[in-house]
């Protein structure tokens, strides 16, 4: 007993004393700072195998001017031609419907939720949004195959309801919750001081709106619409399933088209490993990756712009 | 003295005529989920019975039940999670209580983000390049559950950061100062106060990841299988291929089928998505602080 009493008081003069639960805790800080890189080494990996798999097409049959400018994406006639514009065109015509659908309700609902609504509303409104965030893509998919267009068909009475107007509600439908949540988000962020100076000076409800908290939460606003952008831009299930998936430039919103997210869904399967076709799915998959992440990146700039103002 | 102008009457008239049409736009908003999940039911309910739900599938999925997509589902999500939930809790423990701010976490930040954000088909190549034919995990549970791993890890890393943040600092500090060390002070204080929220995170990542198709469609789902897996490196039927497979595919399926199928499968999501909102709400009810 008095043996080990003088030795806990060494433990307690003695500052560099290592016992167990040091070395334990060395090992858990190392463990743990594993686990903190391992998104980076992710994401590194997956720019790695993505690049990998395209760098064989990039470096041969790769041609710009074909890739950015021709119509022709034909990956298995005897004489392919990998001409994507009419997929960019697919994606951006799909994106851009989602987003004229979405953006103005997105904001709309987020700034009743921020600024309006209260207590019981309030908090079923965020489950209502919350639950519409976790419909798998295959089911929205389905939706616009199964209800949406048969809708279409019998609506405008045109003979195919699966296009740009059926992709474009769908996918409107799955960037709204996210819109809404962190546009809300960006409003709840503006300080009530700013509300109370607003409401002593004689604004209206309104006015405070427009006038005091859209301006001050406009960067967070903005990051919202960036990354249903992203959102609506890398959908693949419901895009491939509702867009009637037909390889042309869009002239009106009945129009079948191919998004390149779909495309790559719908050709991998029946394409031999390491052929060039294989590997032009990949460049796509390279596209979808820079883009996807100057988004990210674009709209984690603006948020930060908000932060340290 | 303080009556109602003519002004101060219109005022309130458009303040009122405001808030009506921001709060129509919201339900606009909300009902699509009310809407579907009510055709759903109403078409898909009269295919649900037990042998829908516990017999093999038959005729290249035309006719029969979904028991091995059920099975395939349950089966891809267990491994997914046994892989995530041990990186992300790492990775949020790191990010809460241990990174310095300085560029490694902002990178780090940065690349939670953008795993989130790149696109689920760029996962599914991913998933091809590096689980299929590079570690030679062929088409297989094992390579479609990593894929979805890596693709759900935000969700976990995102959750459990949250609610280890908010254990208040007070508590760390009570703990240092009586000469516990900083895993202790983890592992005795901060994960006690914050397991139930880092639950809730996984059971969202639950819901996720067994909705997920792009990235097991070509990493180890199968159209039709109509047998029980036998371990990790067997393909499997999953309920969100089964569905894409019956609507698209295959040939011959009543339209009743089709809508069970969605109707399961969205249950199998929602429910556990309501789960981890209710678990949240009777969370809040309860904290301490």
């Amino acid at each position: 007993m008095p043996a080990e009493s003088t030795s806990a008081a060494s433990h307690m003069t003695d500052l560099d004393y290592r016992g167990r639960s040091w070395y334990v805790d060395r090992a858990v800080a190392a463990l743990v700072f594993v686990g903190g890189i391992s998104a980076v080494v992710f994401i590194l990996g997956i720019f790695v195998f993505i690049a990998g798999g395209g760098l064989g097409f990039l470096f041969g049959g790769f041609e710009p001017g074909e890739f950015f400018g021709s119509l022709a994406w034909r990956p298995t006639s005897n004489n392919p031609t990998y001409g994507a514009l009419a997929l960019i065109a697919g994606t951006a015509s799909v994106t851009g419907l989602a987003m004229l659908v979405s953006v103005p309700f997105s904001l709309g609902a987020a700034i009743f939720i921020a600024e309006f609504a209260t207590g019981r509303t309030r908090e079923a409104l965020k489950v209502l949004v919350e639950l519409l965030a976790a419909i798998p893509s295959v089911v929205w998919g389905f939706i616009g195959l199964s209800i949406m267009n048969p809708l279409i068909i019998e609506t405008f009475n045109v003979p195919v309801g699966l296009g740009v107007l059926n992709s474009g509600i769908i996918l409107g439908l799955m960037a709204a919750p996210i819109m809404t949540t962190i546009a809300e988000d960006a409003l709840k962020a503006v300080p009530d001081t700013y509300r109370e100076a607003a409401e002593a000076m004689g604004a209206t409800k309104w006015q405070i709106i427009w006038k005091v908290v859209l301006p001050a939460g406009k960067n967070g606003l903005m990051a919202a619409v960036l990354l249903g952008v992203g959102r609506g831009f890398g959908e693949t299930m419901a895009v491939l399933m509702a867009s009637g998936h037909a390889v042309n430039i869009p002239t009106s919103v009945f129009d079948s088209v191919s998004a390149l997210t779909a495309t790559i869904a719908a050709e991998l399967g029946e394409t031999p490993v390491g052929s060039q076709h294989y590997e032009a799915l990949f460049t796509l998959g390279i596209l979808l990756f820079v883009v996807t992440f100057i988004i990210n990146l674009t709209a984690d700039l603006v948020v930060r712009g908000v932060r340290t103002k | 003295m303080f009556e109602a102008t003519a002004l101060s009457e219109r005022n309130r008239r458009i303040q009122g005529l405001i808030k009506t049409l921001f709060g129509l736009m919201t339900v606009l908003l909300a009902l699509p989920v009310l809407i579907i999940l009510g055709l759903l039911i109403y078409n898909g309910a009269p295919a649900i019975s037990l042998e829908f739900l516990f017999s093999d599938p038959a005729s290249q999925g035309s006719a029969g039940g979904i028991f091995p997509a059920i099975v395939g589902t349950i089966w891809l999500v267990a491994v997914a999670l046994i892989a995530s939930v041990p990186v992300g809790v790492a990775a949020a423990i790191y990010l809460s209580e241990y990174a310095p701010d300085n560029w490694l976490t902002r990178l780090i930040n940065l690349a939670i983000i953008n795993l989130a954000g790149v696109p689920s088909i760029v996962h599914a190549l991913f998933g091809v390049g590096a689980f299929v034919i590079f570690a030679g995990f062929g088409r297989s549970i094992l390579a479609a559950s990593l894929t979805l791993a890596i693709m759900t890890l935000p969700v976990v890393i995102v959750a459990t950061r949250e609610s280890l943040q908010a254990v208040p600092q007070s508590f760390r500090e009570a703990c240092w100062n009586m000469g516990a060390t900083r895993w202790q002070t983890i592992r005795k204080v901060v994960l006690p106060n914050s397991i139930s929220g880092i639950l809730t995170g996984i059971i969202l990542e639950v819901s996720r990841t067994a909705g997920e198709t792009a990235p097991i469609m070509f990493t180890g789902a199968a159209a039709f299988l109509p047998f029980l897996p036998q371990g990790v490196l067997d393909p499997t039927m999953a309920m969100s291929y089964h569905l894409f497979y019956i609507s698209t595919a295959a040939v011959g399926v009543p339209d009743e089928m089709r809508f069970g199928t969605a109707l399961v499968l969205i249950s199998m999501v929602l429910a556990m998505n309501a789960v981890s909102i209710g678990f949240r709400v009777y969370l809040r009810g309860k904290k301490k602080w």
